[in-house]
C-alpha cells in the first residue's frame, strides 16, 4: 500500500492516458497527428465541461444524475422558443433561467428534504424529460434555427486554429478552479462535501451551499449544452435517455474525486477527462463496436469505484445507515 | 357542574383520542398509507377508463403485473437489506434474449431453459453481490454500472441472435403455458409472483435467514457485531434479487417472444419508484413482500393506464419522476418525523374530577401525626427499591429490588441478607400461597412463582385479548400487585396496558382507565380478564369472607369491593371514594381491618389539570418530560380502615427524612413491615395493641 500511498489516483489515471496515448500512437497509424489531437480534445470538451459541473457537486458529496436530462431539455427548449420567433438574448436567459429553476428545486430536495441526492436527480432527471416531452416540444430532436446560427461558432469555430469548445472548456476549468480555490462559498463547498456535521457546526450556511452546488451544475450543463447543440446544429433529447450522464461520472470518479466527498479538485476532472478521451478516441479508431466500447468503459468505471473503494475503505464499523 | 366542564367532560369520554397513538405505533400503519394510495389510483382511473373493471382487462393488467412484480419484489430484498439494485432492468432483459436463445435457437427443452435462464440472472446477481456485498462498494454505483454492461451485453446477444430468434417457433405448448396459461381462471404469472410473495414473506418475517436480512438493513454495523455474515446475507440478497429478475425475463419471453432492443428499459425507475411507494425504506431494515405487492400494483395501474389514455410518451416518465420524488420525500420525512411525532400524540390525556379531598388537620381521620418517627431501617442501603415487602413463617423478610432479584433478610436480626431467587423483570407485589411458595408479580414480565426450593415458574404472561382495542393487550406489560382466593385462584392488577414499567407515572396524566384485574386459575392453568377500565389498579386484598376482594385505583384515589363469588358476584362497590393520596398495596391487619399505603398525597394542582385535559395535551406535547407535572409519589402515609370504609387511624412522617416514601406495609408478630418504590431500605415499626402472634400465613390459611 506505500505506493498507493505516495501515488495519488489522480498520478496513476495520468500516468494511464500517458501510456495508453504512447501505445495508441506506435500502433496506431494516424493517431498522433496534430488534427487528431485537436479533434481528440475537441470531442471530449464537451464531457469535460460537464466533468467539471458533475465534479463541483461530488465534491459537495453529492451528485447530479439529472445534468444531461436538464442539458438536453433547457437547451432543445431554447431553440425551440428562437424556432418560434423569439430574439435569441431572451430565449437563452429563458433557458438559462428554467435550468437553474430545475437546479434549486433539486438542491431544496437535497438540502431541505433531506432526499438522498442519488434518488432526487435521479427522479429529476425522469421528470424532467417527461415534462419536456410533454409540455415543451413535441419533437425529439430540435435543430437549430437560422435565428440561433451564431451560436454555432461555440461549437464550429476555430480561434488561432484550436476549436473554440477547447477555450470554452478551458474557461470553465479555470472559473472552477478560482471558485474553489478562491471564493468563500468555493471553500464552504469543500468543507461541507468533507464533513457536513462539523461544517453546521463551525457556522456555514450548509443547506445553501448544498443548493448553490446544484444551481451551478445545471448553469454549467446549460452550457455544455449550447456546446453540444452548436456542434452538431441540433440537440437530441433523446440524450437524457442515454447512458451519457454515467459517462460523466466515469470521468470524475476516474480522475480521483472521491465519491464521498471534499476531496479531488478541477485538476482531477481534466486527467479523467484526458484518459476517457485518449481511450474513446483510440477505440473508434480501432474501429471497436460501439456495445463493445459501452462494456469496456463499464468495466473501466467498475474498476475506478473498486479503487475508490479500496483507497478510501467503508467496512461494517465506518460506513453510514442509508449510505447507498 | 358547569356546562363547559360538562361538554368537556363527554368530548374525553366519547372521542377515543388514545386510538392515534396507539396506531401509530403499529407496525401495519406503514401500508396504511400505500394502500390508500393504490385505492385513490384504482378509484380515479376506474373511472377515467371505461372498460376499466372488465375481465379482459383486469387479467391483461395481472399478467404483466406478474412480470413487474417479480422484478419489484427482486428490488424489495435487495433494499430490505439496506442496497439497492438498479441492475434488475438489464438482468431482466437478459433473462429474457436468453431465455429465447435457448429455446428457439439452441433447441433446449423447457425445464432447462428456465433453469438456464435463472442460472444467468443468478450470475449477474453473482457478480453485483461479490461486489458490493465482500468489496464494500457502493451499491448505486455499482449497480448502475452493472446496468450499463449487461444492457450492452444484451445488445451484443440482440446483433447477433435476433434474426434467428425471430425465425425460429418453438413448439412446445409447455413454454407457452408460462406466458399464456391460465391456472383456475388466474394467469400463470400472476400465480408465480403471488407464490414467491408469500415465500418472500415467510422468508422474511418467520425464518433465521430472513431475519438476519432485516437485521443487516437495520444497522449493518450492530448485526455486524453480533455476529451474523453481514457480507454473505448482502451478497445472497442480490443472488435473489437477478434469479427473480431473470424470472421475470422467462414470462416475458413467453408471452411475448419478442427480442427487442427497448425491452427493460427504465424498467428500474419503475421498479424503485414501485418499491419506495409501497413504503419499503431506502437504507433498508424496513420492508415487506406485502408493501411491494401494492406498490408494483399502484404503479402498474398507473403506467397502463396512461398508456391506455393515449397520452404521449413524456407523460409517462414525467409522472413515474414526480412519483418517485413524492414518495421518496414522504419516506424520508416518515422515517424521520414518525417517532417524533409519535411521542407528541401518545400520551392522551382525558378529564377526570376527582371527589374533593378530605383534610389532614385537627378532627380528620387523616390528621397530621409522627408516628413513623420510630421506624427503624433494616438492610440501609443495601437493596434498591423493595416495592413490597413479605414475611415468612420463620420470619424472614422477602423484598423486590429493582435488578430483578427477590432478596431475603435473615431473622433474627435481619442483618444478614442473600439473594433468594433471581427472577428478572422488576419483582412488585408478593403473596405466599397455601403451599408456602412466593407468587410474585413482576413488571414487565408477568405472574410468576418461586417454590420454596427457589425453583421459578411462569404462572401466566398473558390474557385473553380484547376485541376492539387496538394496542395488543393480551401480553402484560405491569403486573402490579396480586393476592390468592381461598380455592387457590389468583387475582393480579395490571397497572396500565399502555405504558411500561419505567413509565408508569405518565398514565396518571392519562387518568383514563387503562388497567385491569386479571385471574389466574392453577386448577386450569387459564387467564382471563375480571375487570377492565380501571384507573391504575394496584393494589388487591383478600376479604375475609372469601368472597371478594378489595382493589385500590391509584389515579382515581378510591378503594373498591369486587366479589367475586357468592350472592353479589360480579358486583363492584366502592369502599372510599375519596382519599387524601394515590392509594398503593393493601394488606391484611391482625384485627380484621386492612392496611393501606398512599403513595403520595394530591395536590390541588394536579387536581385542576386532571379536569383540564387540553391543558395537560399541552403540556406532553410543548414541554420536555422532564418538566412535566406529575403526581406527588415522595411523601405518603400508612392508613388503616375496615370494610365498611371508616378510616381508624393514620401514620405520618412529618419530618419527611425517616421514611416518607410507602408503597407497602405488612403486619407481622406485632411488628408493621414497610416497603418503598424508590426506598433504600425496609422499615420496621413496633405496632402497639396488635396480637404479638398474629402472621398473615395463619389469617389466609389458617396454619401457625
Amino acid at each position: 500500500m506505500r505506493i498507493f500511498g505516495r501515488v495519488s489516483q489522480e498520478q496513476i489515471v495520468f500516468g494511464l492516458a500517458v501510456l495508453l496515448c504512447i501505445g495508441f500512437a506506435v500502433s496506431l497509424p494516424g493517431f498522433l497527428t496534430a488534427s487528431n489531437v485537436l479533434n481528440l480534445v475537441r470531442s471530449v470538451s464537451i464531457l469535460g465541461i460537464l466533468g467539471v459541473a458533475m465534479g463541483l457537486v461530488v465534491i459537495g458529496r453529492g451528485i447530479d444524475l439529472s445534468l444531461v436530462a436538464l442539458m438536453a431539455v433547457s437547451v432543445a427548449w431554447m431553440l425551440n422558443l428562437v424556432g418560434s420567433g423569439m430574439p435569441l438574448p431572451q430565449a437563452l436567459a429563458v433557458g438559462l433561467a428554467f435550468s437553474l429553476l430545475v437546479g434549486a428545486v433539486n438542491g431544496w430536495f437535497v438540502a431541505y428534504a433531506e432526499v438522498p441526492a442519488i434518488f432526487a436527480t435521479l427522479a429529476m432527471g425522469t421528470l424532467i424529460y417527461g415534462f419536456g416531452r410533454y409540455f415543451l416540444f413535441a419533437l425529439d430532436v430540435a435543430y437549430i434555427p437560422d435565428a440561433a446560427k451564431p451560436l454555432l461558432w461555440l461549437g464550429q469555430g476555430t480561434l488561432l486554429g484550436v476549436p473554440v469548445p477547447i477555450y470554452v472548456f478551458a474557461a470553465v476549468c479555470i472559473a472552477g478552479y478560482l471558485f474553489l480555490r478562491y471564493a468563500r462559498s468555493g471553500r464552504y463547498l469543500r468543507a461541507v462535501g468533507d464533513n457536513l456535521a462539523a461544517a453546521r457546526i463551525t457556522g456555514v450556511p450548509v443547506r445553501p451551499i448544498i443548493v448553490l452546488q446544484y444551481l451551478l451544475s445545471s448553469m454549467i450543463g446549460f452550457l455544455a449544452g449550447i456546446v453540444t447543440a452548436a456542434s452538431v446544429a441540433s440537440m437530441n433529447t433523446r440524450l437524457a435517455l442515454s447512458t451519457y450522464v454515467y459517462d460523466v461520472i466515469l470521468v470524475v470518479v476516474l480522475g480521483g474525486i472521491g465519491l464521498s466527498g471534499g476531496k479531488g479538485g478541477i485538476r482531477n476532472v481534466v486527467v479523467g477527462t484526458l484518459l476517457i478521451g485518449v481511450l474513446l478516441n483510440g477505440m473508434t479508431i480501432m474501429d471497436i463496436q460501439y456495445t463493445v466500447q459501452n462494456v469496456i468503459k463499464g468495466v473501466l468505471l467498475l474498476t475506478a469505484i473498486v479503487i475508490d473503494t479500496i483507497v478510501n475503505p467503508r467496512d461494517e464499523q465506518t460506513a453510514q445507515q442509508g449510505d447507498i | 357542574m358547569t356546562l363547559s366542564d360538562r361538554i368537556v367532560r363527554w368530548r374525553y369520554r366519547y372521542v377515543p383520542d388514545h386510538l392515534l397513538g396507539e396506531i401509530l405505533t403499529k407496525r401495519w400503519v406503514d401500508n396504511a398509507i400505500p394502500l390508500l394510495i393504490l385505492l385513490a389510483v384504482i378509484a380515479v382511473f376506474g373511472s377515467l377508463i371505461p372498460d376499466f373493471f372488465s375481465a379482459a382487462s383486469i387479467s391483461n393488467l395481472a399478467r404483466q403485473w406478474g412480470e413487474f412484480g417479480l422484478i419489484v419484489l427482486a428490488l424489495t430484498i435487495v433494499m430490505v437489506a439496506g442496497g439497492i439494485d438498479l441492475s434488475v432492468g438489464s438482468t431482466f432483459a437478459l433473462g429474457n434474449i436468453v431465455a429465447l436463445a435457448l429455446m428457439n435457437v439452441a433447441g433446449w427443452p423447457v425445464p432447462a431453459v428456465v433453469a438456464g435462464t435463472l442460472a444467468c440472472g443468478a450470475a449477474v446477481g453473482l457478480v453485483n453481490g461479490l461486489l458490493v456485498g465482500y468489496l464494500r462498494l457502493r451499491a448505486f454505483l455499482t449497480t448502475l454500472v452493472t446496468l450499463i454492461i449487461v444492457r450492452a451485453v444484451v445488445d451484443m446477444l440482440l446483433l447477433r441472435y435476433a434474426v434467428a430468434i425471430a425465425a425460429a417457433f418453438p413448439d412446445s405448448d409447455f413454454w407457452f403455458f408460462f406466458g399464456e396459461g391460465f391456472v383456475a381462471g388466474v394467469p400463470f404469472s400472476v400465480v408465480v409472483t403471488v407464490g414467491v410473495a408469500i415465500v418472500l414473506h415467510l422468508v422474511l418475517s418467520r425464518t433465521r435467514a430472513g431475519w438476519h436480512v432485516l437485521a443487516v438493513g437495520g444497522s449493518r454495523r450492530s448485526s455486524h457485531n453480533v455476529g451474523i455474515p453481514v457480507r454473505r446475507v448482502i451478497c445472497a440478497t442480490y443472488v435473489a434479487s437477478g434469479t427473480l429478475a431473470a424470472l421475470a425475463g422467462v414470462l416475458f419471453a413467453s408471452r411475448l417472444g419478442a427480442a427487442g432492443a427497448d425491452i427493460g428499459i427504465g424498467l428500474e425507475i419503475a421498479a424503485l419508484t414501485a418499491a419506495v411507494l409501497g413504503g419499503n425504506s431506502l437504507g433498508g431494515g424496513r420492508g415487506s413482500a406485502a408493501k411491494a405487492v401494492i406498490g408494483s400494483v399502484t404503479v402498474m395501474i398507473m403506467v397502463n393506464s396512461l398508456v391506455r389514455l393515449g397520452v404521449t410518451s413524456g407523460a409517462n416518465s414525467l409522472l413515474l419522476g414526480m412519483v418517485l420524488l413524492a414518495a421518496v420525500m414522504i419516506d424520508v420525512r416518515w422515517l424521520k418525523n414518525r417517532y417524533k411525532f409519535l411521542s407528541k400524540v401518545y400520551v392522551s390525556p382525558t378529564y377526570s374530577d376527582l371527589p374533593p379531598a378530605p383534610g389532614t388537620d385537627g378532627a380528620s381521620p387523616y390528621a397530621l401525626n409522627d408516628r413513623l418517627r420510630p421506624v427503624e431501617a433494616i438492610g440501609l442501603d443495601r437493596i434498591d427499591g423493595p416495592e413490597d415487602v413479605i414475611l415468612d413463617e420463620e420470619d424472614h423478610i422477602y423484598a423486590g429490588n429493582r435488578t430483578g432479584d427477590i432478596v431475603r433478610f435473615l431473622a433474627p436480626d435481619y442483618e444478614r441478607q442473600e439473594i433468594f431467587a433471581h427472577v428478572g423483570g422488576r419483582p412488585l407485589g408478593m403473596a405466599f400461597a397455601r403451599d408456602g411458595s412466593l407468587l410474585v408479580c413482576i413488571g414487565g414480565m408477568g405472574l410468576y412463582r418461586v417454590g420454596r426450593d427457589r425453583r421459578i415458574e411462569k404462572l401466566t404472561d398473558e390474557t385473553n385479548r380484547s376485541w376492539f382495542s387496538v394496542i395488543d393487550d393480551s401480553r402484560l406489560r405491569l403486573a402490579d400487585d396480586l393476592d390468592i382466593a381461598p380455592d387457590g385462584r389468583v387475582f393480579f392488577s395490571e397497572a396500565t396496558v399502555r405504558y411500561e414499567m419505567h413509565e408508569w407515572p405518565v398514565d396518571c396524566l392519562e387518568s383514563r382507565g387503562n388497567g385491569r384485574i386479571i385471574c389466574y386459575d392453577p386448577r386450569s392453568g387459564s387467564t382471563h380478564t375480571v375487570l377492565k377500565n380501571l384507573v391504575f389498579p394496584n393494589g388487591i386484598c383478600m376479604t375475609h369472607d372469601g368472597q371478594s376482594f378489595l382493589f385500590a385505583e391509584t389515579w382515581a384515589c378510591r378503594i373498591s369491593r369486587y366479589w367475586f363469588d357468592g350472592a353479589k358476584k360480579g358486583t363492584v362497590e366502592p369502599v372510599i371514594p375519596d382519599l387524601p393520596g394515590y392509594p398503593d398495596n393493601i394488606n391484611r391487619a391482625s384485627d380484621g381491618t386492612y392496611w393501606l399505603a398512599l403513595v403520595g398525597i394530591r395536590t390541588p394542582s394536579l387536581d385542576l389539570a386532571l379536569r383540564m385535559p387540553g391543558f395537560r395535551r399541552r403540556m406532553a406535547r410543548r414541554v420536555a418530560p422532564d418538566e412535566w407535572l406529575y403526581p406527588n409519589i415522595n411523601t405518603g402515609c400508612i392508613v388503616r380502615f375496615d370494610e365498611s370504609g371508616r378510616v381508624i387511624e393514620t401514620l405520618w412522617d412529618r419530618s419527611g427524612d425517616n421514611h416518607p416514601m410507602i408503597t407497602s406495609m405488612r403486619e407481622h408478630r406485632g411488628y408493621l413491615y414497610i416497603g418503598g418504590i424508590l426506598n433504600n431500605r425496609v422499615g420496621r415499626l413496633k405496632l402497639d395493641g396488635a396480637d404479638p402472634a398474629w402472621t398473615a400465613q395463619a389469617s389466609y390459611w389458617g396454619r401457625t
